[in-house]
Formats: structure tokens, sequence, C-alpha cells
């Protein structure tokens, strides 16, 4: 959040430089990310912070992939995806195009679709940008202004433009995240529509799913749910498969208990710094408002207040970014690769089928060409996924303890440093108190 | 068992106490004299002790201690510090009885309670340094702890009573410790019998606890949950605060009434206080047709002062409402927070089971772990922000509508002088007429009744005078009072707030060699 409020000035020098008081994002005139340009250190590291969610990223030169830009409008965001490679399929070395998030969308259920891809476990596609929250607080506070005093309302402006501006940063991110896996990945870094998105400098035309679409979507997802029991019921004959579902359906169901549970947690963290905020303010009007010698004291605790609560607002957004949003990912993930498996155990059964259509067709004696190249097929597409896969579930394990790992150190790490920040803060003015008096 | 449960509520009430023996020396004017003249005192410079000194409005000596007597008092005063041994276990005061029925709140309290004993040496440390401080510069006179709330009774008839101690140095009191029990309309009693002698007269009588029959009815139906237990610690902790404000009153102190309410162990049932009785009823129609007066009498202000006063305690007022609403969301948020910090904890650890690489099963239990106590310290940090800031406030709020009270009663004063002057006026000019009319045998009544109005119309104004200037005194020691306690407790509660960061930083701590030993 503090990150938001330095950003405060940079969020708004773009737009309303003349109306002071007109809040950038209601206004006409889209907000722009622009010093993503130019990051400055905590910033950038703020964007490693994000990447860690992912670890072994970008140190191929082969092919860099990331957002350096991004501009947010009234209904859509526009990602500027700026690619480095020295790769030969591309014409030029470096160069960007923009994407909107549809166009993520597509990729990613490009990935889904293709055959080949089956035994892989494709990334999870980015979550829609959602502002819709924050837009709402924003007009309220918009029409509340007359009920508060210039310094809150102020005060509650920045902060909710810190919240936008963390939003905005955090589905940059995962947009980001998800092009550096498939960059990193050896497989479909190599694939033509991802190529095409990177570097097609014209819009891709393409439309988000309408409502036929999205329709069709939903039966097919239900058709993929029901055949998955079905499938799933199926016992596997490798130990390591069979091991792998059982251990991901609990961690599945698992992870997104925990994420909800970690998001309620963090919201009441930031309501309770929201609470110091208005405690602070109303120990200021106190405190200006006194006429004995205790003004200068409650002046004081105000200002505690004011510092304490940048530092627990502080607090929820580490939590925030380090622990949700961390369970929110691996959440995709797994679910990623529960898919894997479901595809691995639908061409398991289609291969058991072959087979005994075979032994069918070899006991009629009809047919049986046909069905040895259908058993064939099956056989053969079972086995290069089973490979791949066991390769995908291994290199996932790996992944994911390394980002556990990464994310609750620095979880550790930064709650230290607040509490600690918050105990100076204190004592220190504790300090100043009791030497008044 | 017992013992420990004692322990900890005297833990919980000590840290309260050192205010009241700090504040004790108020009371006494003259003894500042001999103290001064005594060659072992080295005058703190604590901001009261100067009060007494310059402060010619001082309140009214209680007693003049003679000399041999402050010898008592520093014998008491060391037998305080020394009650307060140096192992920090509380020891119990004498006269404290074994608890009879363990009420449900010191059971269910006492987590909390125990957790307090941990955090309350801190406190212990700067009270005992500044009991040592008073010893030798000034005197301890009353002290008074409220505690063991116990049930008496069942049903709706049931109540609850407390146990008042009282220890005190004062020639007043027939001993120098005693404890009674005492039922909560026993307080309000106590109140509305000072509240009916003092007001009029100008002095800011302490309001007692609010009613609250929500509260009431569940303790007496006997729900045990902890919603009737933190009701009862609640309403403890305001009855404690209400005798020690109203102890630390110099001319309350003396009121017959608060000593009988103190030391004699049978005391007449106050029945006036229910809400529905007759007396009940009658107050309430009193309060509507002071209300309705208030807005008719137009007062001529002829001192500033109190006007100015009486707007600073306006904005006061709604400053302080707005303060205490916040806080009070505060405390509801934070009480959320842990709740959701807890169900965080059990998730955690549920997922820690199911994570197959150990290293990192480990460290996510690990990290259950210390959510659990990070809820925790919420638990106690919500629990400090009520008890601490949030009552203070609403104190102050009730207190502040005394003071308004007291301000009405002075127009209502000045109302009755004005009242008067007219029927002297009224009065003159009836005599005039009958020495016009020539009538000698009504003239003599005219005279007289003249006489009779004149010295009432004296009185008013000797009334009226004498009530702004106890306001005034009253006015500019609630002001001292307010500027103290304000300070006291805001510093306690940051005290309180610097140990849940310490506790905070020993908690991730513990954590991060975990998480960084994940391979």
């Amino acid at each position: 959040m503090m990150e938001g409020s330095d950003d405060g000035p940079d969020f708004l020098s773009e737009e309303d430089r003349g109306a002071a008081e007109a809040l950038p994002v209601m206004t006409a005139g889209p907000s722009r990310c622009s010093h993503l340009k130019k990051p400055s250190r905590e910033r950038s590291s703020r964007w490693d912070m994000l990447r860690a969610i992912n670890v072994d990223l970008q140190t191929d030169a082969a092919l860099q992939v990331d957002i350096s830009d991004a501009l947010s409008e009234r209904d859509k965001v526009k990602f500027t995806v700026h690619t480095k490679s020295s790769l030969p399929n591309f014409k030029q070395n470096e160069f960007s195009v923009v994407r909107q998030h549809e166009e993520f969308i597509w990729l990613h259920d490009s990935f889904v679709e293709n055959e080949d891809y089956a035994g892989y476990i494709i990334p999870p596609a980015p979550p829609r940008p959602d502002f819709d929250a924050s837009r709402e607080k924003l007009q309220k506070l918009g029409e509340g202004e007359g009920s508060m005093t210039k310094e809150e309302f102020t005060k509650m402006k920045q902060e909710l433009e810190a919240e936008y501006l963390a939003i905005f940063k955090k589905t940059v991110a995962m947009h980001e995240v998800f092009l550096c896996r498939v960059a990193a990945h050896p497989i479909l870094r190599k694939d033509l529509n991802f190529h095409v998105f990177l570097e097609y400098n014209q819009d891709l035309s393409v439309r988000g799913k309408n409502k036929k679409e999205k329709l069709e979507d939903f039966f097919k997802n239900m058709v993929k749910s029901a055949d998955g029991v079905i499938v799933s019921g199926v016992k596997d004959v490798d130990d390591f498969f069979e091991h792998e579902r059982t251990f991901l359906v609990e961690y599945h169901n698992r992870v997104k208990d925990a994420s909800a549970k970690s998001d309620k947690m963090t919201r009441s963290h930031k309501n309770v710094a929201d609470d110091y905020n208005r405690i602070g303010s109303s120990l200021y009007a106190l405190g200006t408002q006194d006429s004995t010698d205790i003004c200068k004291f409650f002046l004081k605790v105000s200002e505690l207040f004011d510092k304490t609560r940048k530092i627990e607002a502080r607090v929820s957004a580490d939590e925030d970014l380090k622990l949700s949003d961390l369970l929110k990912y691996y959440l995709r993930e797994s679910q990623a690769a529960k898919d894997l498996l479901y595809r691995r155990s639908r061409s398991l059964v289609d291969y058991e089928n072959a087979n005994k259509a075979l032994d069918k067709a070899r006991a009629k004696n009809k047919d049986v060409l046909q069905a040895e190249t259908t058993q064939q097929i099956c056989c053969q597409k079972f086995e290069k996924i089973s490979e791949s896969a066991k390769q995908e579930l291994i290199d996932f394990k790996t992944r994911r303890v390394a980002a556990f790992r990464k994310n609750l150190v620095e979880l550790a790490e930064l709650e230290l440093k607040h509490a600690k920040g918050n105990l100076q803060l204190l004592q220190s003015c504790l300090a100043v108190l009791n030497g008044d008096t | 068992m017992a013992s420990e449960r004692e322990l900890s509520l005297l833990a919980d009430v000590r840290p309260v106490d050192f205010e009241v023996l700090e504040d004790g020396k108020n009371v006494f004017v003259s003894p500042v004299s001999t103290l001064e003249s005594s060659p072992s005192s080295p005058e703190p410079a604590s901001l009261p002790a100067e009060d007494l000194s310059t402060n010619s409005n001082g309140p009214k000596p209680a007693e003049v201690m003679p000399d041999d007597d402050r010898e008592d008092l520093f014998a008491e005063a060391t037998e305080e510090v020394s009650l307060d041994s140096p192992e920090r276990d509380p020891v119990l005061p004498p006269e404290s009885p074994p608890v009879i029925t363990p009420v449900t709140p010191t059971t269910l309290v006492a987590p909390r309670m125990e957790l307090r004993s941990v955090t309350a040496p801190v406190i212990f440390d700067r009270s005992r340094e500044e009991i040592e401080e008073e010893a030798n510069g000034h005197l301890l006179d009353v002290e008074i702890n409220v505690s063991d709330p116990e049930k008496v009774g069942d049903g709706m008839n049931a109540y609850m009573a407390y146990r008042v101690t009282t220890k005190t140095s004062l020639s007043m009191f027939h001993k120098n410790e005693f404890s009674v029990k005492r039922r909560f309309s026993d307080f309000l009693g106590l109140h509305s019998k000072l509240a009916t002698k003092y007001i009029h007269i100008g002095y800011i009588v302490p309001p007692a606890p609010e009613k609250s029959i929500v509260g009431m009815t569940k303790v007496k139906v006997g729900k045990e949950d902890s919603s009737s237990a933190e009701f009862v610690e609640k309403r403890r902790a305001a009855l404690e605060r209400y005798l020690q404000r109203t102890v630390k009153h110099p001319t309350l102190l003396q009121d017959p009434d608060l000593r009988q309410f103190l030391e004699s162990s049978e005391l007449p049932r106050a029945v006036n206080t229910q809400a529905l009785s007759g007396a009940g009823i009658l107050r309430m129609v009193n309060k509507a047709a002071d209300a309705v007066n208030k807005m008719t009498i137009k007062m001529n202000e002829s001192d500033a002062w109190f006007e100015e006063k009486q707007q600073q305690f306006e904005n006061l007022d709604q400053q302080l409402r707005k303060l205490h609403a916040s806080v009070e969301t505060l405390v509801c948020h934070r009480k959320e927070l842990s709740a959701n910090t807890a169900a965080f904890a059990k998730s955690a650890a549920m997922l820690g089971n199911s994570e197959d690489h150990t290293a990192l099963s480990r460290a996510l239990s690990q990290l259950a772990e210390v959510e659990e106590k990070i809820d925790q310290l919420h638990q106690e940090q919500a629990f400090a922000d009520f008890s601490v800031f949030s009552e203070l406030l609403g104190d102050y709020i009730r207190l502040i509508a005394a003071v308004k009270g007291v301000f009405d009663h002075r127009m209502k004063c000045w109302q009755k002088w004005q009242d008067a002057q007219v029927i002297l006026q009224k009065k003159r000019e009836a005599e005039a007429k009958l020495q016009l009319a020539n009538r000698p045998d009504k003239q003599q009544q005219a005279k007289d009744d003249i006489k009779e109005w004149e010295t009432k119309v004296q009185q008013g104004e000797k009334d009226f005078e004498q009530v702004s200037k106890t306001i005034r005194e009253e006015v500019q020691r609630f002001e001292r009072e307010r500027v103290k306690d304000f300070k006291t407790v805001i510093i306690k509660y940051l005290e309180l707030l610097v140990q849940t960061q310490q506790q905070l930083i020993k908690h991730w701590e513990a954590f991060l060699p975990e998480a960084k030993s994940i391979a």
C-alpha cells in the first residue's frame, strides 16, 4: 500500500493536472501506469516478488517476455507485451504489441484445445481484471465528500487510489506470469499461436465469447466434470499417477479453502488499518480543539496512529501478496494439474476401449486393421501423455515447493520488518509522551 | 486453582491501583505544608504536586494529619510497596476471603486474565517506582478494589454481589482495611444520594455505570457463555472506576453516605433505583421537565467564562463520541480479524497435512501454529482496546453529561434568584400601593413580606455566586483529572500495543528458520 501512496503523484500526473479534487479514475481519460517503463528499485522488487510464484523464469536469453506498460480504461485494460528474443522465428530481436485480456484467454484456450499439448500442464489463464469493487468505493467516497473533513477525505482518497493501483499491478502481474510460464516451457514456447500473439502487431480480432459460446462452454465443463468422475473411477496401473491423483484432489480442495480464509484474514487486517485512520483523525480533531495541555499529547498520538496505520496497511498488503496470491495461484495450477491427469485418464480409458474393440474385432475377424490402427494411435497417445505428464508433475512439485519457500520466507521477513517498525514507532512515541508528562 | 484465579484477578486490578494511589495526593493540602517542612521529602516533579502547592482553591483539607500519623502513612506506604513483592506475584490482601461460588466470569475470562498477568508486570515496575516516589513525598489515602463477582440467588431474583475492598489511612474510617459486599443497585443508590446532595450546589458527581437489562437478564437466567462473562467483567471494572473517581473527590469523600457504603456490612436496599419503581418514574418525569425548562430559561450570562466552558464541553462531547464510535468499530474489527486468523490457521494446518513434501508440510504446520498464536494476540489486543481505551471514552462521555448537568443546575439557581427578585419587586410595588391607599394594617404585612423576599433574594444571589464559584473549582479539577486520566490511559494502551508487537516479533522470528529450512 505504501508503494501505492508513493506512486500517488505519478498516478495522477498524467491526467487531472487541472481538476484537483476529481477522482482520476472516474473522469474521462485513461489512467496510465506509465511509471512501469522506468521501474524504481522498490517497484521492480515488487515485480520480482510476484514472479516468485514461478521461480524458474527469465534467465533464459532465448526468449524473454514481459509486460512493460499497461493502460486502464473504463472497461478494459491494455497491456503492452514486450518481447526480447534471439530465436530465428521472429523477424526482429525486440518488439512490442498491445494486447487485451480476451487475447490472453484466446491463447490459453488454444493451448487447452490442442491435442498435442494434452500431456502438459497448461499454465492457468490470468483472472479477468476486476476493478468494480474499487471503482464502487471511489464513487461512494466521491458522493460522501460533504460529510467528512477535508483531511479525512484526502486521506481516504489516497488510500482508495492506492488500493486501485495495487489491484491494477496485481492484474498486470498475473498476465505477465502467464506469459512467462509459457515462454519458459520448452514445448509451449514454440507454439505458433504464441508467436503470433507476441509478434502480430494488429488486433487479433479475438472477441470475447458471446452468450451462446459461454453456454456451450458451460455444458462442455459439465460434461467434462461428469466424465472426470467416471474416468477417475478407473484405478491406475501406475502407482506414481495413482498417488498423484489422490494427492492433487485433496490438495486442490485444501488450497481452495486456505486461499479463501487467507483472503478474509487479509481483508480484516485492512479493516483494522482503516479504523486506525479514523481514530487518528478523531484524535487530531480532539487535539486541535482542546484547550488544555493535553492537546499536544493528542496530536502526537494522532500522528502515531497515522503512521501505524500505514504500517498495518502494508502488513495487510504483504500478507495478501505473499500468502493469498500464492494460494490463489496454486489453486489454479493444481486445477491445471488435475486437468492433465484427467486427460491422461481419458486417454487410458480410450486405450483400454481400443484394446477391447481390437479383441472383439479379432474375434469376429472384421475390421481388424482399422481396430489395430485405432489401438496403435491410442497406445501412442497414452504413452506420450504419460511420459510428459510424469515430468510435468515432478516439475510442478519442484516449482510449488520453491515458490512456497520463497514466499513464506519473504512473508516472515516482511512481517518481522513491519512489526519492528511498528514497535519502534510506538516506543519512540511513548518516550516523547512520557518525557512530556 | 482458586488462588490462581484470585492471583490473576488481582493482577488485573493492580495496574489500576496505582492510579488511585497517585491521585490520592490531591486530597491533602495542609499536609503539603508539613511535608515541605520535613527534610525527608523531596517533592517529586510530578504535576499534581505542584498543583497542590499553588492551587489556592484546592479542596478543603479532609483532616489535618498530625505528624505521627504521617509515620503511619509512610509505614502504610512501604507496606503497600512490599505487597507488590519482587516476584511479581500479587499477594492477597489479608481481608479478601476465598471465593465462594466460582462464577463463570472468572473461569471463562481466566485465559485472558492469566495472559494479562503476564503483561501486567511491565506496568508493575512502573507502579512500584511511582509508589516509592509517592511514599517519599505524599500521603496515600484511599484505595478501592471491586472484585469477586458472585451470583447470589437464582432465577429472575438473582443478582451479582461484588466485593468492595477499601484500604485507607484516613482516620475517619474505623479500620484501615475493610471490605463489604454490594450489589449493583447499591451503587446506584449511593450515586442518587450523592447526586441529590451535591449536584445542585455545583459539584460534579461522577455518574454510576449504566443499567443493562439485557446483560443482567442473561446472567440471571444463568447463561454461562463468554458474553455474559464479559458483561460481568465489564460491569465490575466500571463499578471500580466509578468508586475510584468518587473517592478522589475531596468533598464527596467526606460524605457520610459514602462512608456508610464503604464500611457498613448491611446496607438498606435502594429500591428507588429500579427503573420501573415509583421513584424511577418520578425521575423520568423530572428529567423531561428539566429538559423543557432548560429550553425556556434564557440566561444573561454575565460571566464569559461559563459560556466558553459550556461551548468547550459541547465540542469535547461531540469529539469524544466520534472517537468512541471509531474505537468500538476497531474492537469489532479486531475480533473479526482474530476469528479469521483462527480459521486460516486451521486451514493452513490441513493444507500442511495434505502436502506431500515433508519439509514444506512441516513449515505449513508451523505457519498454522504461528497464526494461531497471533490469533491469541489479536484477541488480547481487542480486549485491551476495549477495556482500556473504549471504556475510558465511555466514562468521559458520561462524565461530561454530568458536567453539563451541573451547568444546568447553575442556570436553575440563577432562575430562582431572578424569580425571587421579580417577586420582591412585586412585593415592593404592593407595599407602595398600600402606602398610597393608606392601609397601615396590611402595610406591616407587606413590609414583612418585603423583608422576607429581600433575604430570599440575597440568599439566591449568594447561592448563585457559591454555585458559580464551586463550579469553577470543580471544572478546573475536572480538567486536571481529565488530562491525567487520558494521559495515563493512553500511555497504558500504547504500552499494551508495544507488547503485542514484541510478541509478534517473537513468533515470526521463531517461524523464519523453519521457512528457510524448506529444502
